[in-house]
C-alpha cells in the first residue's frame, strides 16, 4: 500500500479540503484523518455505513485511595508534573498526570495505583471504502499513540488497497511525527504568508527525518503572489518538487458548507486541485 | 546461533509482523537445534519507547541476529550496542526468511527509519 | 488581565486577532504559546531580544556506580532506558523527565543533566512586549516552554494577550489555565463550527468567561454565527473577508499599524473585549 500524507505545519491552509478532493479524484479505497485533535475529514466525506467505535486508552493515570492515604505528602513532593493536589485530601489532577508511576512507587501506604484512562475514541467506517478516524478527548495528551492506532486500523481493514490518503495534523510535534512514520510521500500544503512560509520550513525539516518523498503545493496562491514566488524559489533551491498552485475561491467555501468536496462542483479551485493531484500521483508512482 | 523474528501469531506458519516494536510475539529460533519458542512482546502495549523495550527483550534472550522488515532508530541503537546483527526480511514468510539466512541470502537492514519517537508523549 | 485567544483549528485568524488587539492597546504584553509554530514575532519583529534556553532534566549514568540491577529500566513507564552489555543506555527524546529512575536507583548512580528543548524570547515592539516560545524541531512536547511562558508574566494591571496553539489538547489547556477571559476565533465554514464546538466545550469545562470573534465572514449564511446564536455565545465582533487585510496579514504586517481603518476596527473590538472582561471579573471575581 502506498501512503500519501497531507501536511501543512500551519493550520487552516486547506489540508483537509485538499485531502477530501484527492480522495474523490483518486477514488481512494482507504483514507484516514490523523488530525485527532480537531478531526474534520468526516465533514467532507459522506459515509453510508455506521462507524465501528472503540475506546482508546492513553497513558494510565494515578489514583489515590483516600482510605489508605496517610497524608505524608511524599507523592506531591516528588511529582514533576504538579499533578497531585492536597485539598486537603490528596487528589490527582488527571489532566496533568503523565502516568510515570513515581507517586505509586514512593507511597509508603500503598495508596496509589495506576489506572488506564479513556483518552479518546476510534471510529472505523467500512463499506466499499475504509475510512479511519478518531477524536481525542479534551485535554488528553497522548495524541501520537492515537494517530498510530488510526493508521493501524485503516491498514488492517484495507490490506489489499494500493493507495491510502491520510490527512495529517498541524504543528511539528508528536502527532505529526506519529503520522509521518511509514508513509511513502508527504504533500505539504503551504500558504503564501510569512507565517505560512516559516511553518512550512519547520514541517519540511521534521518530515525529512523520515525520508519520504516530499512535494509542495500552494493554496490560496493569489492572496499574495510575492510570497507564492518565494515559496516556489524555496522549493527550487531545496530541490523539492512543486505540485502546483490553487487559487482562493469563495465557491470552495460554499462547497464545503454544503458538505461537498471542491471537485464535486465546477470551480477554479477544484480545477487547480485536479492538476496538483495529477502531479502528486506522478511523483508518488515514479 | 539463536535468531529473533517479530511474528503475527504463535506459529511458524504465521507471518512476519511489519512492526518490530509493536509486534504481538517474537519467534526465538535456534538455527542449530531448529527449536522455536514464542515470546509475548510486553512492549506492544507501551505508550512510547516500544522499540527500546522490545529490543531489550530480544537482547536478553541472547540472540545473535534479528530478522525484521523494519526497525526504528532507538531499537537499532539498543540492538547494535549488543552486537546483534539486523537483517532485512525478504517477504512475510517466516520459513522463507530462515532459509534465506541459512543460505546467506539476507542483506543487513541499512535503512533505519527515524522512529515513532515519543508518540506516547504529550 | 489575561486574555487567551484560541480556536479549534489553525488558520482561523487567531494570530491576526491576538496581534492586532495587542497592538491596538495602549500598552500590552503579547505571549505566543503556539510553540510548535510561533508566528506572532514575525508580525511584531521585536527588538532588544533577550533569549532564554528552556531545558528539561534527563538522567545520566555514572557507570562506576551502576551495578546493573535494572530497577530503573523496569520502573520507566516510557521505556527510555535499556541495559545492554553491562551498560545503561538513556534515550533522551523518549524521557518524560519524571525523575523516577534517579529517585529509585539503589546505588545513586543516576543524576540529571539539563537538555535544551527550545527557548523563550522576550523583546519589545513599540507599545507591545512580545514573548515568544519556540520548540526545537524534533522535540515532542512544548509544555515545559508554555509553563515557562506563563509562569513569569507579572499579573499586572495591563493587558496580556495569549496566542494559544490550535486544537483542544493538553497544550491548549495549559495555555488557558490562568486566563481571565477567552476569545474564540471562528471561520464561517462547517469545519469552523465543528472546531468552535471543541474549544467551546473546553472553555466551559474550565469555566472560563468567553466570547467569539467571527473571522473571514462572507455574504450569505454563516454556520459559525448560527452556532453562536444557538449556544448563546456572545459575538464580540465580525471581521469580513477583506483582500487588503488578508494581504497585510500574509506579509506579516500589523494591520492596525498600517491603516487607520483597521486601527479603528480593532480599537472598537478591543473596547468591547475589555468591557466584557471587566464585566465578567466584576460578577465572577
Amino acid at each position: 500500500m502506498k501512503q500519501l500524507l497531507i501536511l501543512s505545519g500551519k493550520g487552516g491552509t486547506g489540508k483537509t479540503t485538499i485531502a477530501g478532493a484527492f480522495i474523490k479524484l483518486a477514488n481512494a479505497k482507504a483514507y484516514a484523518d490523523c488530525d485527532v485533535d480537531a478531526p474534520n475529514l468526516h465533514l467532507v466525506i459522506n459515509q453510508s455505513s455506521e462507524a465501528r467505535q472503540s475506546d482508546y486508552y492513553g497513558l494510565a493515570k494515578a489514583e489515590i485511595n483516600r482510605d489508605l492515604c496517610v497524608q505524608c505528602d511524599m507523592c506531591r513532593q516528588n511529582c514533576r508534573f504538579e499533578a497531585i493536589k492536597a485539598t486537603p485530601e490528596y487528589k490527582v489532577d488527571l489532566y496533568a498526570c503523565e502516568g510515570c508511576g513515581v507517586c505509586k512507587a514512593i507511597c509508603p501506604a500503598g495508596a496509589v495505583s495506576l489506572k488506564p484512562a479513556r483518552a479518546g475514541e476510534l471510529m472505523l467506517y467500512v463499506d466499499d471504502t475504509v475510512f479511519s478516524t478518531a477524536e481525542l478527548k479534551m485535554g488528553s495528551g497522548t495524541s501520537g499513540m492515537l494517530v498510530t492506532e488510526v493508521k493501524k486500523q485503516m491498514k488492517s481493514a484495507a490490506e489489499n488497497t494500493d493507495l491510502a490518503i491520510i490527512d495529517g495534523s498541524p504543528g511539528i510535534g508528536c502527532p505529526v511525527i506519529a503520522s509521518l512514520s511509514g508513509v511513502d510521500m508527504v504533500l505539504i500544503v503551504a500558504e503564501p504568508s510569512i507565517s505560512g512560509i516559516s511553518d512550512m520550513e519547520r514541517i519540511i525539516k521534521t518530515a525529512e527525518k523520515f525520508q519520504p518523498k516530499i512535494a509542495v503545493c500552494i493554496n490560496k496562491y493569489d492572496t499574495n503572489i510575492e510570497n507564492t514566488k518565494k515559496i516556489e524559489s524555496f522549493c527550487q533551491k531545496h530541490e523539492l518538487p512543486f505540485a502546483g498552485r490553487i487559487p482562493y475561491d469563495p465557491d470552495a467555501v460554499r462547497a464545503i458548507n454544503n458538505g461537498m468536496s471542491i471537485v464535486d462542483i465546477d470551480c477554479a479551485a477544484g480545477r487547480a486541485v485536479k492538476d496538483v493531484f495529477d502531479k502528486t500521483m506522478k511523483i508518488l508512482y515514479i | 546461533m539463536k535468531i529473533a523474528i517479530p511474528v503475527d501469531e504463535k506459529s511458524i506458519e504465521s507471518s512476519v509482523c511489519i512492526s518490530f516494536g509493536r509486534t504481538p510475539y517474537f519467534l526465538i529460533y535456534d538455527m542449530e537445534s531448529k527449536k522455536s519458542i514464542f515470546l509475548d512482546n510486553s512492549a506492544a502495549a507501551s505508550q512510547g519507547g516500544a522499540g527500546i523495550k522490545a529490543a531489550q527483550t530480544i537482547v536478553d534472550n541472547n540472540v545473535g541476529a534479528l530478522l525484521t522488515p523494519r526497525c526504528g532508530e532507538n531499537a537499532a541503537a539498543v540492538i547494535k550496542a549488543a552486537n546483534v546483527k539486523i537483517y532485512k526480511t525478504i517477504n512475510d514468510s517466516i520459513i522463507d526468511n530462515i532459509n534465506a539466512l541459512n543460505e546467506g541470502k539476507l542483506a543487513l537492514l541499512d535503512d533505519i527509519h527515524a522512529g515513532f519517537h515519543n508518540h506516547g508523549g504529550k | 488581565m489575561k486574555i487567551a485567544v484560541l480556536s479549534g483549528k489553525g488558520g482561523t485568524g487567531k494570530t491576526l486577532v491576538a496581534v492586532n488587539l495587542a497592538a491596538a492597546a495602549k500598552e500590552s504584553i503579547y505571549i505566543d504559546c503556539d510553540v510548535e509554530e510561533p508566528n506572532g514575532y514575525l508580525f511584531f519583529k521585536p527588538r532588544d531580544i533577550k533569549s532564554e534556553k528552556i531545558t528539561i532534566k534527563i538522567p545520566i549514568i555514572d557507570e562506576r556506580l551502576c551495578k546493573g540491577c535494572r530497577k530503573c529500566v523496569d520502573f520507566c513507564k516510557f521505556n527510555a532506558l535499556a541495559y545492554i552489555n553491562d551498560k545503561l543506555i538513556v534515550f533522551d527524546e523518549v524521557c518524560h523527565s519524571c525523575g523516577g529512575c534517579v529517585l529509585f536507583c539503589p546505588e545513586k548512580a543516576l543524576t540529571e543533566k539539563e537538555k535544551i528543548i527550545g527557548e523563550v524570547q522576550r523583546g519589545v515592539s513599540d507599545n507591545v512586549t512580545v514573548i515568544t516560545g519556540i520548540l526545537n524541531t524534533g522535540e515532542a512536547s512544548g509544555i515545559p516552554i508554555i509553563k515557562k511562558l506563563l509562569s513569569d508574566t507579572s499579573a499586572g494591571k495591563g493587558l496580556t494577550f495569549i496566542d494559544c496553539p490550535p486544537g483542544s489538547a493538553c497544550i491548549v489547556m495549559e495555555s488557558i489555565k490562568d486566563a481571565d477571559y477567552c476569545i474564540l476565533v471562528a471561520e464561517p465554514t462547517l469545519f469552523g463550527v465543528h472546531n468552535l464546538n471543541m474549544v467551546y466545550n473546553l472553555v466551559r469545562l474550565f469555566d472560563k468567561p468567553h466570547g467569539a470573534i467571527l473571522n473571514k465572514c462572507l455574504d450569505g449564511e454563516n454556520p459559525a454565527e448560527k452556532f453562536c446564536i444557538e449556544k448563546g455565545i456572545q459575538i464580540l465582533g465580525k471581521i469580513s473577508f477583506d483582500n487588503e487585510l488578508g494581504t497585510l496579514n500574509s506579509n506579516a504586517l500589523i494591520s492596525v499599524r498600517e491603516n487607520m481603518k483597521y486601527r479603528d476596527m480593532f480599537s472598537a473590538l478591543l473596547q468591547t473585549v475589555t468591557k466584557e472582561v471587566r464585566h465578567e471579573t466584576a460578577i465572577n471575581p
